[in-house]
């Protein structure tokens, strides 16, 4: 496939995304206004931080009057599972320019590394996939951004946009992504492990609780399929392990 | 510090753990640490999802039927492994939950 085509499949495999992440920009841009920030204040913050989770703590925190230390200690905590996605793209940015390097990862988000993660799973390393990559992450970024000036427009009209729980859209998102991936036994032992974790350490501070059940979920993931591996063998059979 | 102030440092940190390991493309890693990166978005987003579901406000949890978080959150879980489709299990997720809050007279 050319470039434009790779871009144009990029773009189009990222539309089922857009009904998540819309609503999702929508309710941040009526949260920001309501905290106190500008329409430019908003706006910018989708335009230069983009991440979706951490702008959705940093205005509540920006509500209570917490200080710029917690603000920015919180933005590092919530946002660390970006240096696990970067980590796991990694390998697919090899022998790209450094141009290429920046635009990407500054546009790394859950979304875009889900849908990329999955292209590179499905069809492998080739040497015009980043044109794919970069028609997902821009249509997401263009659709983020967007949303979150809507938001705050109507937000300013519909006063109680608020409470509507527009946020319930990005778990929808996540399911969609998660569910399809739980195709054998590690990978549920980790999800399981991973939530578990994340209800017993939900009163830690600053989101602390999603990086220790991040790193729960990967390790009990890591040690089962390990143990099936060895398993195998031990006790060679013919039995096919997905 | 100004809310000007504020995005620049949460821009500067967030694209820097974004670029972090594109810095060194060519950096390979041991085997466990490989094989550990594939549970990733598993866990990951498990630990968003979870607590999202059953303590929807954060902080207090919500066992019961008038949690429309939870109920369409295991509606997207079951649309989802039945269809394995994306748009249908964010489009189907919304509208069961917006049905819900509207039917438990939470809109």
């Amino acid at each position: 496939m050319s470039r434009n085509q790779l871009y144009v499949r990029g773009l189009r495999d990222s539309v089922p995304m857009l009904v998540g992440i819309a609503p999702f920009g929508i309710i941040f841009g009526t949260l920001a206004g309501v905290g106190g920030l500008s329409i430019w204040q908003a706006v910018s913050m989708s335009l230069f931080v983009y991440a979706g989770s951490a702008q959705f703590i940093v205005v509540s925190l920006m509500g209570a009057g917490a200080s710029a230390v917690v603000i920015l200690l919180t933005t590092f905590i919530v946002n660390l599972r970006h240096v696990l996605y970067s980590a796991t793209l990694q390998p697919q940015v090899q022998g790209l320019p450094q141009r290429w390097r920046l635009l990407l990862a500054f546009w790394l988000t859950d979304e875009t590394f889900a849908v990329v993660q999955r292209y590179y799973i499905v069809h492998g390393r080739t040497p015009l996939a980043h044109w794919y990559w970069l028609g997902v992450t821009s249509a997401l970024y263009a659709c983020w951004v967007s949303s979150s000036l809507v938001g705050v427009l109507f937000g300013q009209a519909v006063p109680n946009m608020a409470s509507w729980g527009l946020e319930f859209a990005m778990l929808a998102t996540f399911i969609g992504i998660v569910v399809p991936l739980l195709r054998n036994q590690p990978q549920i032992a980790a999800a399981l492990a991973a939530g578990a974790v994340a209800l017993m350490t939900g009163s830690l501070p600053y989101k602390l609780g999603l990086m220790a059940a991040a790193f729960s979920g990967i390790a009990v993931g890591v040690l089962l399929e390990r143990r099936q591996l060895s398993n195998t063998q031990d006790t060679p059979s013919n039995e096919v392990h997905s | 510090m100004s809310y000007g102030w504020l995005i620049l440092g949460m821009t500067a940190i967030t694209f820097l753990m974004r670029y972090s390991l594109f810095a060194w493309p060519n950096l390979r890693f041991p085997p466990v640490v490989r094989q550990g990166l594939h549970y990733v978005p598993t866990a990951v987003l498990t630990a968003i999802v979870v607590p999202g579901m059953l303590l929807p406000d954060g902080e207090h949890w919500q066992l019961s039927l008038e949690n429309a978080y939870l109920l369409a959150g295991i509606a997207c879980i079951a649309i989802a492994a039945f269809t394995r489709n994306l748009l249908a299990t964010i489009g189907g997720g919304l509208a069961v939950f917006f049905l819900l809050r509207w039917v438990l007279g939470q809109i």
